[in-house]
């Protein structure tokens, strides 16, 4: 097993076999969308409380479910980053980042432009948005940290300590504003109901989030490549390739 | 020198240190005053409201001294190098990091427990309330120290760390926030808090077994 | 066909939900592509001026 990490970990075949895999994992990704928007604009039924607006959860929820993912996804290369130094693990971390802010973002406004029909705020502080909030400025805190250090490589080993202690505190963070949540509900509902999930509903939904995943492996992918350019730029392999 | 003796010796250090400079102490405190006093000049006297706010107040403004306070951890010893020759001691740097944390903490957190009835006083909470408020204080500030120092390692390095270190380190104070406000909260309405109060526990044991093995391995890094 | 971009009355909040998605995700590829390209031209040019300089 540890030939094949250190195979695969190894700069010049992780940015061959990449870039090989692109096109096909592009075409890929643009069947599932197209699959997943027909479900999700098309074919699926409005929900009989929320009428059409249910239909921004298949934006929101896999938005979520990738904040979350791409955090994790982090902690994972950091751990491998610290332990065995691989470069690769540290270039996919911080390649991470920004993909994994975009996708909290997109949470919060899609979350938002569902609540404001609905409950007639742009903002309520649901359990939900709230934890992703928390999470976007934790995603904050990794990119600014790796901005502020000047070596890439302790940048990137200062950074995993940073996302693994985020990881773990992740949970806990969720616990606290669930738990903050109930005791502050008011009468009124301010809790995002989710809608009962259809069958109709629920194959668009799980199709739309393995699409988003795929997206968040293909721009990690480039924004990978880009880096280990940068980072191997006076190695031999870059310089072959060059020529 | 055994494990025992050296987390003396070190914490001893540190206090010595700060009680050379006992005006210094002084800040965190006046910062911890100051902002809850603004808050009724902010919302207005009205009783009803301050005492409702009260234990969220009190709590926020606890979190921000404590914040303010974090960079003196590592700071000065980063400066002199004296912590590159803690890191590089044959004692295990988790240990020296504890010692240095709970110093931190007798210096800056304890005092806020002191003034803290005087700004309960100030927004009004009910009497039944204090008792929350101190023992949620008591469990809450030393993980506000422990897990602060790990923000405090990882940006001891650089120039402008304190704008950074705000960034990393509040997000993962929100929890102690919830539950210490909450216990608060619940003490002023004559509710229980014994949930608030294991789970504030549960914080303080987690932290002070697994934040110095994290920070011991953030000042490695810092110092590289 | 109208009613359809109306969403019951929700068009506004479903199409701008789907629009930011849309232009986020669309930067985040671009950005990323432009990264590659210009670091790959960066090795390049400097590959270039290296062979100028070795003749």
């Amino acid at each position: 097993m540890w030939r094949w990490v250190h195979k695969y970990g190894s700069p010049p075949v992780f940015y061959r076999i990449s870039g090989r895999l692109l096109p096909w994992l592009w075409g890929l990704f643009a069947i599932l969308l197209g699959w997943g928007l027909y479900g999700a604009l098309i074919s699926s039924p409005p929900d009989y409380q929320q009428g059409e607006s249910v239909r921004i959860v298949y934006i929101h929820v896999p938005a979520a479910w990738n904040s979350m993912f791409i955090y994790v996804a982090m902690a994972v290369s950091g751990l491998i980053a610290l332990v065995w130094r691989i470069k690769v693990a540290e270039i996919v971390l911080i390649a991470s980042a920004p993909i994994g802010a975009m996708f909290t973002f997109l949470a919060l406004v899609t979350g938002s432009l569902w609540g404001k029909p609905m409950w007639g705020a742009w903002w309520v502080w649901d359990a939900r948005l709230t934890s992703e909030l928390i999470l976007l400025f934790l995603y904050l805190g990794v990119i600014a940290l790796h901005g502020a250090i000047e070596d890439r490589r302790t940048a990137a080993r200062a950074v995993s300590i940073l996302a693994l202690v985020g990881v773990v505190n992740i949970p806990i963070i969720h616990f606290s504003v669930e738990w903050w949540n109930t005791l502050h509900q008011p009468a009124t509902i301010t809790k995002f109901e989710k809608p009962s999930m259809h069958i109709d509903m629920l194959v668009p939904l799980l199709v739309m989030a393995l699409a988003f995943k795929l997206f968040y492996v293909n721009t990690l992918l480039m924004r990978a490549r880009g880096e280990l350019l940068e980072r191997e730029r006076d190695v031999k392999w870059v310089k072959e390739l060059a020529s | 020198m055994s494990w025992g003796r050296a987390f003396v010796a070190l914490a001893r250090r540190d206090l010595t240190i700060a009680f050379r400079r006992r005006s210094e102490m002084a800040n965190p405190l006046l910062f911890f005053v100051m902002v809850v006093t603004l808050f009724p000049l902010g919302v207005g006297p009205e009783p009803k409201l301050l005492a409702n706010m009260a234990p969220g107040v009190v709590w926020v403004a606890a979190l921000l001294a404590a914040l303010l306070s974090l960079d003196g951890i590592f700071r000065p010893d980063f400066e002199d190098g004296t912590l590159e020759q803690l890191v590089l001691s044959a004692h295990p740097v988790p240990l020296l990091v504890l010692a240095k944390v709970c110093a931190h903490w007798l210096i800056t957190g304890l005092p806020l427990l002191l003034v803290a009835p005087l700004l309960a006083l100030f927004l009004g909470l009910p009497e039944g309330a204090m008792g929350a408020l101190m023992a949620s204080l008591l469990l809450g500030t030393p993980v506000l120290s422990l897990v602060g120092a790990i923000g405090v390692a990882l940006t001891v390095g650089l120039r402008k760390g304190g704008m950074i270190l705000s960034l990393l380190v509040l997000p993962l104070y929100v929890p102690v926030l919830i539950f210490g406000a909450s216990a608060v909260d619940a003490a002023s309405m004559s509710l229980p808090i014994a949930a608030q109060m294991y789970i504030l526990g549960a914080f303080l044991a987690l932290a002070a077994s697994l934040t110095p093995v994290a920070t011991a391995a953030a000042l490695k890094i810092s110092l590289s | 066909m109208a009613e359809y971009f109306e969403m019951g009355g929700y068009g506004f909040y479903v199409w701008t939900s789907y629009g930011i998605a849309l232009v986020a995700m669309l930067a985040t590829v671009w950005g990323a592509r432009q990264r590659h390209r210009r670091q790959l031209a960066r090795v390049v040019r400097r590959q270039k001026r290296e062979q100028a300089g070795k003749r």
